[in-house]
């Protein structure tokens, strides 16, 4: 165990001699771990967005990013000839790992959900469609298209990269946004943590002084409140943790509707993560209180 | 032990302590005397590090107070024990917590000091209030207690700011004595009183010397008491 963490539990495990100092400071503390957990309820919904738009972001841009098609529209005699220019150009461009012409059965799969089954196929004069998949490096898009313009003046290159990008950027800017309400969560926190840390010695500065009176150092007397703020800053974060993950595994599951929306989880390893914002919350407690007591402590004599 | 060179204290409006030249060597004993309002509480406070003085300096062990860290003061403070005039205990701890409140703020486990708790508190009576919250107790044994919290560390130096202001002549004469044995292991005591009688009292058994506050200054009363 980090000598951190170790601190943390000594200090919340507490010695209970000292822990009787400080009076029970009833609705001050009720407060902090009321609003610790609701805190901590936030954060395990924004790390949750964050992981998973992340998750769709790097799907996206993956699943997306590898395949092409060319669209070949041309009169029924040029078909053939400029389908094989077409195949000729790409089985020349640096970039494409493979270009497959699909067949009638995938053109009409394809089309099945917009048109019904019954689409008499071989009567329409439908583009022909041809699949790529592209390399690691990636293909250049713009000079493919110039070439293909040349060879086969009825192709049309469709990257998906005009639908794409931006979604991916949504994607990205929504994870970003996630970690910063994550941060700003823990910056609330400590703010309240300070507010009430406050609030707390300003009602004790009789104890205070008497307990500096009979000798106690600074650090013995605020040690007393850290103590009391961040173990209750960890039960609130603990409940309010637990409570979070509960409601994010009740969401609907992502295979039922395959959407954005329903993405919104945790995945695998994934669920180990919010188990830190508890120890996380503690940290913030334990430095918030220190900080006010300490601020406060020098102001008494 | 402690040296206070020409030393003058105000609460902000005009001097009410000014040129006071004191020494209080090893192992001796002196009750501070004076009208209500003279400044005897201040001139302690002074001497145990709660008041700066506003001229002069006051000297604890060898150490001037202006010069001292927060930490050095609270240092200082378990080696004198003082009994304040408003006793200062924690109203949510029992009584012999609120004893055992020095060694605790020191670090030192109380479990340790049961039998001395117990021999402390039977010798000032309260053995049977143990368990009784400071509200709970008259003001008589409140001092006992503020006396019995002030020597648990058995400090070098006593401060005693009235410690006898609310108990009958019998328990005053045991506060005395345990002061006198306190001294005579080679405590420095140092006493705030109005009462005469227990000066008296005190001269028979020890070489007390009396400091009497007079026009803001502190003069050696002479052996008229
Ligand atoms: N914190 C303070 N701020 C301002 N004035 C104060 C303060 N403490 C005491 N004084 C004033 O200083 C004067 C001396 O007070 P002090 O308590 O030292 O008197 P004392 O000699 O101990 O009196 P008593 O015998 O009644 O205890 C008083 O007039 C009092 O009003
Ligand atoms: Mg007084």
């Amino acid at each position: 165990m980090n000598p951190f963490f170790s601190r943390i539990m000594a200090l919340t495990a507490g010695d209970r001699q000292a822990d009787r100092v400080v009076p029970p400071t009833g609705f001050t503390v009720k407060l902090t771990v009321f609003t610790s957990a609701a805190m901590a309820f936030l954060a395990v919904f924004a790390l949750a967005l964050s992981m998973a738009t992340g998750r769709l972001a790097d799907r996206w841009s993956d699943a997306l990013a590898r395949t092409a098609t060319v669209r070949i529209s041309a009169p029924e005699g040029q078909m053939q000839a400029q389908t094989d220019a077409v195949l000729n150009v790409l089985s020349t461009t640096p970039g494409v790992s493979e270009a497959r012409v699909l067949t009638d059965e995938e053109q009409r799969a394809l089309l099945t959900p917009w048109f019904g089954p019954d689409l008499p196929i071989d009567s329409l004069p439908l583009p022909q469609l041809i699949e790529l998949t592209e390399d690691s490096n990636g293909y250049d898009a713009e000079g493919l298209r110039l070439r293909l313009s040349a060879e086969a003046p009825g192709a049309v290159l469709d990257d998906h990269t005009r639908w794409r990008r931006p979604l991916v950027r949504a994607a990205g800017r929504l994870r970003t946004l996630g970690w910063i309400s994550i941060l700003l969560i823990g910056l609330t926190t400590a703010a309240m943590i300070t507010l009430s840390a406050n609030a707390a010695l300003a009602a004790n500065a009789k104890l205070i002084r008497v307990l500096r009176l009979v000798g106690a150092r600074d650090v013995y007397i605020a040690r007393a409140f850290v103590r009391r703020f961040t173990g209750r800053a960890l039960q609130g974060a603990a409940v309010g943790t637990i409570c979070g993950m509960i409601a994010v595994a009740l969401l609907p599951g992502e295979d039922s509707a395959g959407g954005f929306l329903t993405g919104l989880g945790f995945k695998g390893f994934g669920w180990i993560i919010p188990l830190f914002i508890p120890p996380l919350a503690g940290f913030v407690a334990f430095w918030a209180t220190r900080a006010a007591a300490l601020r406060v402590l020098k102001e008494i004599n | 032990m402690i040296e206070l060179d020409k030393v003058a204290h105000s609460y902000g409006g005009g001097e009410l302590l000014s040129d006071i030249t004191l020494r209080l060597a090893h192992g001796s004993f002196h009750f501070l005397t004076g009208p209500s309002g003279a400044g005897k509480t201040t001139l302690l406070k002074l001497c145990y590090g709660d008041l700066m003085p506003s001229a002069g300096h006051v000297r604890l062990f060898e150490q001037d107070v202006r010069n001292m860290s927060r930490d050095e003061v609270a240092r200082i403070r378990r080696r004198i024990g003082v009994v304040h005039q408003d006793c200062q205990f924690l109203d949510h701890l029992s009584l012999a917590e609120n004893v055992m409140l020095p060694l605790v703020v020191a670090g030192k486990d109380p479990a340790e000091e049961e039998q001395n708790l117990a021999d402390l508190l039977g010798w000032v009576g309260l053995a049977k209030q143990a368990h009784s919250l400071p509200p709970e107790l008259s003001g008589g044994e409140r001092q006992r207690a503020a006396l019995a919290r002030a020597v648990i560390m058995s400090p070098d130096v006593i401060i005693a700011d009235e410690p006898t202001g609310n108990v009958d002549w019998d328990m005053s004469l045991r506060i005395l004595q345990l002061l006198v044995e306190l001294n005579k292991m080679g405590k420095t005591i140092l006493i705030a009183t109005h009462d005469l009688n227990l000066i008296r009292a005190a001269k028979a058994q020890v070489a007390a010397r009396v400091l009497r506050i007079k026009d803001r200054r502190v003069q050696l009363a002479g052996a008229d008491l």
